[in-house]
């Protein structure tokens, strides 16, 4: 699968999901400035990014965890999410996110 | 910010540490082994850093001999090795300053004005300092500590103002209840009509807004008004993209901490995309007795692990021992045999 990845300053890359592992994980391997400081705990909403073109409703919901993470995310949109809490998989090829501002 | 308080007498002792996260707790034990006191210093109110500052409660399984262990229990372990070494923690106050002195000692202040005179410099802060989460909103770091404050000091310094508060946690619901009092108007802004804070503080800040007391709206913090660092007024954003603006003489944002580097980025340490690249032997970096440890440094194969951070704690002792000793030979002992560490240990 691949993931449709904005950087903050507007830069579109590919890059490849692995199965099973987290949006995340994939972002910050593939060179993306995403900070994820608690490595993906679902503690520190540093990882959080804007879900775009329709793909925020073909997701699992967020879990009440990570609702109340989002608290402590900074510029929250409706369409935001925490990239540690969702998981590659092929459904979800060609996924667009954008990094939110920190 | 804040100016420092005043100046205190300094203090000497071997090892200077900044940072009580893991790694710089265990470097009490591996330096205390050797004979040599530590002081630490760490921004946070407690021990543990990350561990107990993000995630308290999450189990960790890669500690060795610890199969399942929460960032809370492992750092109280940690306190409990090292307490035979009566090391002296500094908390709540971030280095912010380091100095060479004319004997080859280190002086470190903080801003606190605690200042430790030590042979050997520890820099064990991890991803650096905890500090408040500042908003994305343009021109923000103007209105810091005259108009936006992320903490709140004196109460008084709100009082009769127009007072906004941003966030959902329990520091923005407490400190809404807390000044709804005494402020001229209250506002709350956050970005959904639920909250991650206590229920009781939630009822409440619900019943003020219903008494007209306070305001709440959903939405969030877009631009701010002001000259000369004081603000007039802020433009509110909801989510169907609608602005609106709001008078106000305060803005206080309450989002969390994250790590930051600060301070330690002038301490004139070589540093490289943020992190201090150290020796495999020493681990010190390459100013001559500035030694660092655990997530804030590299080196090719660095893996950002708690258990690298105590390999890297016991080779930093034995280098450290020779710069705070020069004249005495240091002989490699284990625990498990040597009366003399088991009498430090407290155990014989």
């Amino acid at each position: 699968m691949k993931i449709i990845a904005k950087d903050r300053e507007g830069k579109e890359t590919a890059i490849e999901g692995r199965d099973g592992w987290t949006i995340m994980e994939m972002l910050r391997d593939g060179g993306l400035p995403i900070t994820a400081e608690c490595g993906g705990a679902c503690a520190c909403a540093t990882c959080h990014v804007y879900i775009e073109d329709g793909w925020y409703e073909k997701l699992t919901p967020p879990s009440e965890a990570e609702v109340d993470m989002l608290d402590m995310a900074l510029a929250v949109q409706p369409n935001s999410r925490l990239s540690c809490q969702l998981t590659c998989s092929e459904d979800l090829d060609g996924i667009k996110v954008t990094l939110a501002p920190e | 910010m804040d100016q420092p308080s005043e100046v205190q007498t300094p203090i000497e002792t071997d090892v200077a540490i900044i940072g009580a996260g893991p790694a710089g707790l265990f470097s009490v034990f591996e330096l205390g082994l050797l004979d040599l006191k530590a002081h630490l210093v760490d921004i946070l109110d407690r021990p543990g850093g990350q561990c107990t500052e993000l995630y308290p409660e999450k189990p960790i399984y890669d500690i060795p001999a610890l199969p399942i262990v929460t960032g809370q229990e492992l750092t109280e372990r940690l306190m409990e090795q090292i307490k035979p070494f009566s090391p002296t923690f500094h908390f709540g106050e971030m280095a912010n300053a380091l100095e060479r002195l004319s004997d080859g000692r280190w002086k470190l202040s903080t801003d606190a004005g605690t200042q430790i005179i030590a042979r050997v410099i520890v820099i064990a802060a991890g991803g650096g300092s905890f500090m408040p989460k500042r908003p994305p909103v343009p021109g923000i770091e103007t209105y810091e500590g005259t108009s936006v404050h992320y903490a709140v000091r004196k109460m008084e310094t709100f009082r009769c103002k127009n007072v906004l508060i941003a966030g959902g946690g329990d520091s923005a619901l407490d400190w809404t209840l807390n000044l709804a009092p005494i402020a001229k108007s209250l506002t709350l802004v956050h970005h959904r009509d639920g909250f991650r804070a206590a229920q009781h503080s939630v009822n409440q800040m619900r019943e003020l807004v219903e008494q007209r007391k306070i305001n709440f709206h959903v939405a969030s913090v877009k631009a701010l008004h002001g000259e000369g660092g004081k603000l007039s007024g802020v433009t509110l954003s909801g989510h169907d993209k609608s602005e609106w603006h709001l008078e106000a003489d305060a803005l206080l944002p309450f989002f969390g901490l994250t790590m930051k580097l600060g301070p330690i980025a002038d301490f004139g340490i070589n540093l490289h995309e943020n992190l201090i690249p150290v020796d495999t032997t020493r681990f010190e970096s390459e100013t001559p007795g500035i030694f660092a440890i655990g997530d804030i440094i590299t080196y090719p194969g660095k893996l950002k692990l708690i258990l690298s951070g105590f390999h890297e704690a016991a080779l930093m002792a034995q280098a450290a021992f020779h710069i705070c000793r020069p004249n005495e030979k240091l002989r490699f002992q284990y625990t498990t045999s040597s009366s003399s560490l088991q009498k430090k240990l407290g155990v014989s």
